[in-house]
């Protein structure tokens, strides 16, 4: 093994390819911040040119896109509350009300070093854990992915602010409801698009959570402008710049970043499962973790709210190349396109290519981590000037918004009626926010849906439609009863708050 | 009597429900799979049920944490012009096209939000926009429809 990681590091750590990575970096993070525009579009759009290069070059140069459209995209969920991929999702929760509060360097820095060290334990992890997990990863069955996404439901549901579990329950299953939308997966019948073509293919992701993030915050800022309640939270942009984090805050990410890191890891481990859940767990986790103190912080701007989704979701993006690399199966559509770039370059993952071509599953790894360093590298002294997008002024910064939300489905789609969708869902997410319904439940539960019906179909159909899957397997049955143990809690944990 | 908003927009939701359950009652499926384990309609009929079980458990439960929003604070004018201009960019996108609607929508966008400085208003809509489009149509190569510039040759 020690030969391997030299073999890969010598690989990667010559002057072209630093060089390269940089490169990709630098396009990355411009890809990643753009809406619709995600890690995967951004490996997409290299592909063609790194077939100019040797294979490791090419690879590394995809390394460097990949980690900068990740950054890029937890950049625009924490200035704009615009995540563009379903992965930084959750990165908004409270890096958005720290950036408003005015540390927006604070809270860009604490990504970049949470990412950092998310992929560092993570490739720790794949070092020593890729062979054997690659076998635990085929283990799990269809059963357990259901019941894994009913867990990532009720963990975030159950982790909304105080009195709010029936308002996410509802939101969970409005999530789910338009996930429904369009043609069935198997059977390719239509459904609840009332003869609109344009409904066909579904509700797209980019459409739902530019409408419920980044454009209904926009019109919330602009309908509350004159609330006194609202003005009074606007705080001086002095500090805005600053990525500086001072040792009570280091001291909370030392905690949350070795415990996140294993959630994501091993969660971006299971196909299909990938950075979404892994982010949304790590982050219900936490909160369950800390405090009470420092549980009420949360979704205001929490420290480890912030640090425990993009530390998940980082070591997810390396987890999922355990099934890419040792099995030849992609976990994620990132991890599908990089599949398709290796196999451009004659290189076949699967269970041989540990043993037959070491190198080369090293150098992937190798790659993959220098592209994380060189980003951080990069990254780091520009947040101070990133972060200043925030200093424009509202009167430019909510059109800007507004027209950045659209682009991205314009781009996507070439539809008016996407638009008009897009704009009836944000006015119909701004009415909800003001009664303080939240959005993240049913962005993760419209990110679930079709897998979770997928895995549901699949479960009946083989037990002959009986219920029975639910209890026939141990790890499902485990699963089943930590989500039973979460409500419990809350139950448990509201009602001793009534009565204190 | 102080009407409860959240209790209105549960009762929306539960009347909602009971359409989408309608709804999916009504998806045709495939002859073989109407008694198959799993068709086409029995997520959604689930989702019905589960949506009709949350909505009336709110509708029923006590709400001690009342939401109160006092509306005549509410700038639901601005709001609605901002929607309206959003609408207009969103029908003529594809006629008129990506430069000229985008540069527009943001110009009058930034005057109905009250800014006066003409030049700045100008700066970060046309030249903005064309930049923009640079970076995505010119350099990473994505398809923007633009059938105005297409008619005065600036675009292929």
């Amino acid at each position: 093994m020690i030969e391997g990681i030299l073999i890969g590091l010598t690989t990667a750590l010559t002057f072209q390819n630093i060089f390269m990575v940089m490169i990709g970096c630098f396009f990355g993070t411009i890809i990643g911040m753009l809406p619709g525009l995600g890690p995967m579009t951004a490996i997409a759009l290299m592909i063609p040119i790194t077939y100019g290069f040797d294979p490791a070059t090419g690879l590394i140069l995809m390394a460097g896109v990949y980690y900068g459209a990740v950054f890029g995209g937890s950049t625009s969920s924490i200035l704009l509350n615009a995540p563009g991929v379903p992965g930084t999702v959750a990165t908004s929760f409270d890096g958005y009300p720290m950036a408003q509060q005015g540390k927006a360097g604070k809270a860009l820095a604490i990504a970049a070093w949470s990412s950092f060290a998310g992929g560092t334990l993570s490739a720790i992890y794949l070092l020593f854990m890729a062979p054997s997990l690659s076998k635990v990863s085929l283990s799990f069955r269809s059963p357990d992915y259901f019941a894994l996404m009913i867990l990532g439901l009720t963990a975030i549901a159950a982790f909304s602010s105080k009195g709010q579990f029936l308002k996410a329950m509802m939101m969970v299953v409005l999530g789910l409801m338009l996930a429904s939308v369009g043609q069935d997966s198997l059977s390719d019948i239509t459904r609840f698009t009332f003869d609109n073509m344009n409904l066909t293919d579904g509700i797209s992701f980019v459409l739902v959570v530019m409408a419920t993030f980044a454009m209904s915050e926009a019109l919330t800022i602009i309908l509350k402008r004159n609330d006194p309640t609202a003005a009074a939270k606007q705080v001086s942009l002095t500090e805005l710049g600053s990525i500086k984090i001072n040792k009570e805050e280091r001291g909370k990410m030392y905690k949350t970043i070795p415990r996140s890191s294993v959630i994501g890891f091993l969660i971006g481990v299971l196909p299909g499962a990938g950075a979404t859940i892994a982010s949304f767990l790590a982050y219900g986790m936490e909160r369950n973790l800390v405090k009470d103190e420092e549980k009420e912080k949360f979704g205001k701007g929490s420290v480890n709210g912030l640090s425990a989704p993009e530390t998940a979701n980082n070591a997810a993006c390396s987890g999922s190349f355990v099934p890419m690399l040792t099995l030849g199966i992609p976990g994620s559509g990132t991890t599908a396109v990089m599949l398709g770039a290796l196999l451009g370059f004659g290189i076949q993952p699967g269970p041989r290519l540990y043993m037959t071509n070491p190198e080369i599953f090293w150098s992937v790894i190798m790659s993959m981590y220098i592209g994380m360093v060189i980003l951080l590298i990069l990254n780091l002294p520009l947040i101070p000037y990133i972060a200043r997008i925030l200093a424009v002024p509202k009167n430019y910064l909510i059109p800007l918004i507004l027209f950045f939300s659209i682009t991205g489905i314009y781009v996507m789609s070439f539809n008016n009626f996407d638009i008009y969708l897009m704009i009836g869902i944000a006015v119909v997410a701004t009415f909800l926010r003001l009664y303080d319904f939240p959005m993240p439940p049913l962005i993760l539960a419209f990110v679930l849906g079709g897998l979770m019906e997928e895995n549901l179909r699949r479960s009946l159909l083989l037990s002959n439609g009986s219920w029975e899957f639910l209890w026939d397997r141990t790890l499902t049955v485990c699963i089943l009863i930590t989500t039973i143990l979460i409500v419990l809690w809350h139950i448990y944990k509201t009602l001793t708050k009534k009565k204190s | 009597m102080n009407i409860n908003t959240t209790k209105i927009i549960s009762l929306l939701f539960f009347i909602f429900s009971a359409f989408y359950l309608y709804t999916a009652y009504q998806i045709q499926v495939f002859a073989f799979d109407e008694n198959a384990p799993f068709n086409a309609r029995t997520f959604p009929i689930y989702l019905g049920y589960t949506g009709l079980f949350f909505s009336g458990l709110k509708l029923i439960l006590p709400d001690p944490d009342t939401i109160k929003v006092e509306h005549k604070n509410l700038e639901y004018k601005k709001t609605g012009i901002l929607i309206l201009i959003a609408i207009i960019y969103g029908a003529t996108i594809l006629k008129v096209g990506y430069f000229l609607t985008t540069s527009l929508f943001l110009f009058t966008s930034y005057y109905f939000l009250g800014e006066r400085r003409w030049i700045l208003m100008f700066l970060l809509s046309f030249p903005f926009v064309a930049a923009f489009m640079y970076l995505l149509h010119g350099l990473l190569d994505i398809y923007l429809r633009d059938p105005f510039l297409k008619t005065i040759g600036v675009m292929g």
